[in-house]
Formats: structure tokens, C-alpha cells, sequence
């Protein structure tokens, strides 16, 4: 237990150290003086001398060597100063605090609606294992998984919100705008979930206990439930481990494309307008984001399948 | 002499496992996609930035074979030098993700130590974050540029190369006929080329098919939010963006490149399934 702690602690640690490295190396390269720009915002423009910029400079210490200034870069990302947004001016922190909440329900909508659409079809393909519903199944899974996120959603505003004027192709707030962009991100989850539900329900329906399981009388669907979906369950969950990074660049990927108000679409805008610090904030958060996904998913496999604790 | 015993006694894989039918389906479909993106823009002699405002949003079939964009350019040009331009670059960034993940993967099994460890901790680095994260990161540095793009991809690709071939060749290195081949005094570059590749190679097309379709999608994604490469270049994503206010007037142009995507990662995917279609 400690042990899968420590694990995803070391890597929410590199993911800070990854982006907060890169972040620091975007803004030596990015033209222009970081002390003339303080010195302008401090002493307006107008008073904006060579001399001030200097005096700024050496105040901050932006003249120390770079490994310094790296340190000192780390120290403030440790302490969750992540500083004002170039383009807005606000704080970043309070910028994403924001942007967090959205991002969240859109995540967790699709992902709830991915288990939705993919377990249930999973189940009933893999009970009738290679009969026409498991083939449709697989030629529909083949081709979802072949389509780019940000076509698949622009298939479904054409179809649902531009043909047949059901829901909004943009925005947030209630279900409706929720629903395409989750959707979206649900189909492409669910091809894959599908397909692994199915293979782990017709292996656990090919084992001896499983078949002990109906000779000694118990009623199908008692069977399903009590031996069937459990261990049909681990795979299926484990597999979600491997989704996360599909729904991470998804949420990216979709909240830019329905103009949703999540950290995604600020992340893509920030990389645009080069405001660092904001896309530090936001690639950090999506990156812990990822990292809380995986823990949560080896903590439900540890709870499906408690001979995964007691090994170690 | 019982080397080659072993030699004959092995599993001899019968063809038709390496050569299922899924794979033999994408790898067809993989050959007429190569020869529209390389004989397209030979053949089609339009240049996929001419304009002609006249022609704007030319039906299929009329002066151009697949009708003509907002500003008149030929379609099929633009669709011929996109689908030249994602499998460029998806082959570019394939072969520098594939090269050093090997070497670098065969390397650390057989030295093992400091060298393994770093390189372990390299790629857990890597694997720490999505790559699409990484690469818009990187993209910060110049959007819109190829380099940043090229980079990142293979950067986020070299990974599942490196653990392929580390764990294949750390698996071989424990096994008798190794050993046997050093005591019959072969040298390491030997034993490398006739024991430790020949067990790596069947599972190359998987991994460089399964690369090359990950690296179409995430182009085609970045142009499409427009941090990729931008507008005047034929690229499939953005193609599909630019023609959509023009929807209404032409479904048709803004399906194709979608289309066209879908069918190079298509094709792709049945590749790397290879044998375990699901």
C-alpha cells in the first residue's frame, strides 16, 4: 500500500518537475527582458529607463546564474506560487480554481457514461461471444477507436446540433451543453472498454468455477452477478489506468473544440498566446489530474481484487 | 551442433499467424493511401495553393475532380499533399522515436547497471505526463512550427520502443542458448544480430504501425485546435477546420479529410493489431 503510494507520489512529483523544467526553460528562450517588462509594469512606461530595468534586475537577483534561478523557479512551484497570467493579469491559481470545476464534470460525465455504454455491451457480447451483436460491437469499436476525438465530436454537433437542432454545439452550464462534449469523449472511451469487458466476460464464462458455478443450480443471472462481473471487473479497471491519458488529452482536446470553460481550453489558449505561467498552471493541474486518476484506479483494483495486497 | 538441434525442434510459427487477416487488410489499405499521397501530387498537377476565386466552393466533379475550397484550390491536391504530409511526418517521426528506443532498450538490458537505471528513470520521466501534454508544452516554445511538433511526437513515442526491447532482450539474455552462443566464443554484436533482433523484429511492425497512427492522430488534433502546423500548409486537421463555416455549402470538402484521417489510422490500427483483433 505504501509502496503504490510512494509510486504515484514520485510521479506527481517528476510531472511538477517536467513542467515546471520546460516552463522555466520557455520563458530564457521567449524574446524580451523579464526586467524591462517588470520595470514597465512597476513604473508605467513613460519612466521606463535602462537604469530602472537594472535596479529591478538586481533586486530580483535575475542577473544570478541560471541553475540558481531554476532553484529559486522550483521553490516558488513548491510553494504553489504559481504567478499572474501575462494575458489577464489575474492569479493563476485563482484563474484555474475556476477552470477546475468544469473540467472536472466534463471528466467525470464521460467517464461515467463510457462505463454506461461499454460495460453493458461488453457484457452481452462477451456472454454471446462471436455472435452478430459481438461483431457489430467489434466493427463499431474498430472504427470509433480509428477516429480522432476532434472528429467524432464535430460528427456529432453536425448531426445533433446543426441537422437536428437538439443540442447546443457550445457553451456550459446545464446537461445539454454537457452532453455532446461528454458524449464525445464517452464513445471513444467506450470502444476500448467494450472490447475488454467482452474478452474478460468470455474468459471468466470459460473457467470451471464459472461453470461449476450454473451446474450446481444457481440462476444465470445470479451467476453474472456473483462470479461473472467481479472477475470480469479487474481487467475492466485495469484497463481504465491505461484510458487516463486517452481522457487527460481528450478533455484537452474536446474542451477546446466545444469552447468549454475548462483548464484544457486554457491550456490550448495559453500555449497561443505564450502566457507561461498560465500554461505552467494548467499543465500542471491536468498533469496531477492524471496522476490522481491512476491512484484511484489502483485503488479500486486493490478493493475488486485483494490478492493484489496481500502478494506483497 | 545442438544449436541447430534446438534450432529445428523450436516452435516454427506457421505463416499465416504473422499474416492474419486484419493485418493483411491494413496493410492494403495502408498501400493504396501510400500510393494517393505519393503518386497524388505527381499525377495531379494543380498546386495545392493555387487559387481561384472564382471556382470557390467548386462542386465535386467540375473542373476539379473533388471539387475546389473556399478559395478555389483544388481538393484532391490538397487532400494528396495532406495525406504525403501526415505520412511524412508520421514515418519521420516513427523512425527517430523507433531507432534510439531500440538501441537505447537493447543497450540497457545488456549493460545493465547505472545505464539501465537512468534510462528507466528517462522514460518514467516521459511517462509521467500524457504526451499530448508534452508536446503542447513544447509547442509553446514555437507554434505553429514543425520542429517543436517533430520533437515532442518522437520524444512521447521512443518510449514504448525502449520497453519493448528492454524487456525482450533482458528476457533472452537469461536464456541458455545465450549463454551457450558466448561460450562458444561468439562476440556481443553477434549474438545481438542472430539471437537478441530476430526476436524483436516480429514485434516491430506492431509497435511502428501502432506509433505512426498515434502520431497522425495527435498532427491532425494540434492543427485542428490550431497550435499544429497552421492554415496555408494542406494539413488534414486543419483542413477540416478551415472548411467548416462552409458546411451548409459543402458537406462533402469538409468530410474528406476526415475521412481521409480516419482511413490512414484505419489501416494503421489493423496493422498493429496484427493477430489479436478484438
Amino acid at each position: 500500500m505504501t509502496r503504490l503510494l510512494l509510486g504515484r507520489l514520485i510521479q506527481a512529483v517528476l510531472v511538477a518537475l517536467v513542467v515546471g523544467g520546460l516552463c522555466f526553460a520557455l520563458v530564457r528562450v521567449l524574446p524580451g527582458d523579464a526586467a524591462f517588462r517588470i520595470a514597465a509594469d512597476r513604473y508605467g512606461p513613460d519612466a521606463l529607463t535602462g537604469q530602472a530595468a537594472e535596479a529591478v534586475r538586481r533586486e530580483l537577483g535575475l542577473d544570478r546564474p541560471w541553475p540558481e534561478l531554476l532553484l529559486r523557479w522550483f521553490g516558488d512551484l513548491a510553494q504553489g506560487r504559481l504567478g499572474n497570467s501575462l494575458v489577464s493579469g489575474e492569479p493563476v491559481s485563482e484563474e484555474l480554481a475556476g477552470q477546475l470545476g468544469p473540467s472536472l464534470w466534463l471528466a467525470a460525465c464521460a467517464l461515467a457514461l463510457s462505463l454506461l455504454i461499454g460495460l453493458p455491451l461488453g457484457l452481452a457480447s462477451g456472454l454471446r461471444a462471436g455472435s452478430g451483436l459481438d461483431r457489430l460491437a467489434l466493427v463499431g469499436a474498430v472504427a470509433l477507436r480509428a477516429l480522432p476525438p476532434f472528429v467524432l465530436g464535430l460528427v456529432l454537433m453536425l448531426v445533433f446540433s446543426i441537422r437536428l437542432e437538439w443540442l447546443p454545439p457550445a457553451g456550459y452550464g446545464t446537461w445539454r451543453e454537457m452532453a455532446l462534449p461528454s458524449l464525445t469523449l464517452a464513445l471513444g472511451l467506450a470502444a476500448v472498454s467494450s472490447r475488454v469487458a467482452r474478452d474478460a466476460v468470455a474468459e471468466v464464462g470459460a473457467t470451471a468455477y464459472y461453470r461449476f458455478a450454473r451446474l450446481k443450480g444457481l440462476p444465470a443471472g445470479a451467476v453474472v452477478l456473483r462470479h461473472g462481473l467481479r472477475n470480469a471487473g479487474i481487467p475492466v479497471v485495469t484497463y481504465l489506468g491505461l484510458q487516463a491519458v486517452y481522457l487527460i488529452e481528450g478533455v484537452v482536446v474536446v474542451e477546446s473544440l466545444f469552447a468549454y470553460p475548462g483548464i484544457g481550453h486554457a491550456l490550448v489558449h495559453a500555449v497561443i498566446a505564450r502566457d507561461v505561467p498560465m500554461v505552467q498552471g494548467a499543465a500542471l493541474v491536468m498533469g496531477l489530474m492524471f496522476v490522481l486518476l491512476n491512484l484511484g484506479v489502483d485503488l479500486l483494483c486493490r478493493l475488486l481484487d485483494p490478492r493484489l495486497g496481500a502478494a506483497r | 551442433m545442438m544449436l541447430q538441434m534446438q534450432g529445428l525442434a523450436g516452435p516454427d510459427r506457421p505463416a499465416a499467424t504473422a499474416w492474419p487477416l486484419s493485418r493483411r487488410i491494413g496493410l492494403g489499405l495502408l498501400a493504396l493511401l501510400a500510393a494517393f499521397a505519393l503518386l497524388g501530387p505527381l499525377l495531379v498537377d494543380a498546386d495545392p495553393a493555387r487559387q481561384d476565386l472564382s471556382a470557390s466552393l467548386a462542386p465535386i466533379g467540375s473542373d476539379f475532380l473533388l471539387g475546389a475550397d473556399h478559395y478555389g484550390r483544388s481538393l484532391l491536391a490538397r487532400l494528396a499533399h495532406g495525406a504525403r504530409l501526415s505520412f511524412g511526418m508520421a514515418l519521420l517521426t516513427m523512425l527517430s522515436a523507433a531507432v534510439p528506443g531500440l538501441l537505447l532498450g537493447v543497450l540497457a538490458a545488456w549493460r545493465g547497471g547505472v545505464a539501465e537505471r537512468a534510462l528507466v528513470a528517462l522514460s518514467d520521466i516521459v511517462l509521467a505526463l500524457p504526451g499530448l501534454l508534452l508536446v503542447l508544452i513544447l509547442l509553446a516554445f514555437a507554434p505553429g512550427h514543425f520542429l517543436p511538433l517533430y520533437l515532442g511526437l518522437s520524444l512521447a513515442l521512443w518510449v514504448e520502443f525502449f520497453r519493448v526491447a528492454r524487456t525482450t532482450t533482458a528476457r533472452l539474455l537469461v536464456e541458455p542458448r545465450i549463454e551457450a552462443a558466448r561460450l562458444l566464443g561468439f562476440g556481443t554484436p553477434y549474438i545481438l544480430r542472430h539471437q537478441v533482433l530476430p526476436e524483436i523484429a516480429p514485434l516491430l511492425l506492431t509497435l511502428a504501425a501502432f506509433a505512426m497512427g498515434t502520431a497522425i492522430l495527435a498532427i491532425s488534433t494540434l492543427s485542428a485546435i490550431s497550435v499544429g502546423l497552421q492554415p496555408p500548409t494542406p494539413e488534414l486537421g486543419s483542413m477540416i477546420v478551415e472548411l467548416l463555416p462552409y458546411y451548409a455549402e459543402a458537406p462533402l470538402a469538409v468530410l474528406m479529410p476526415g475521412l481521409l484521417i480516419f482511413l490512414l489510422v484505419l489501416g494503421l490500427q489493423l496493422t498493429a493489431r496484427g493477430g489479436t483483433v478484438r
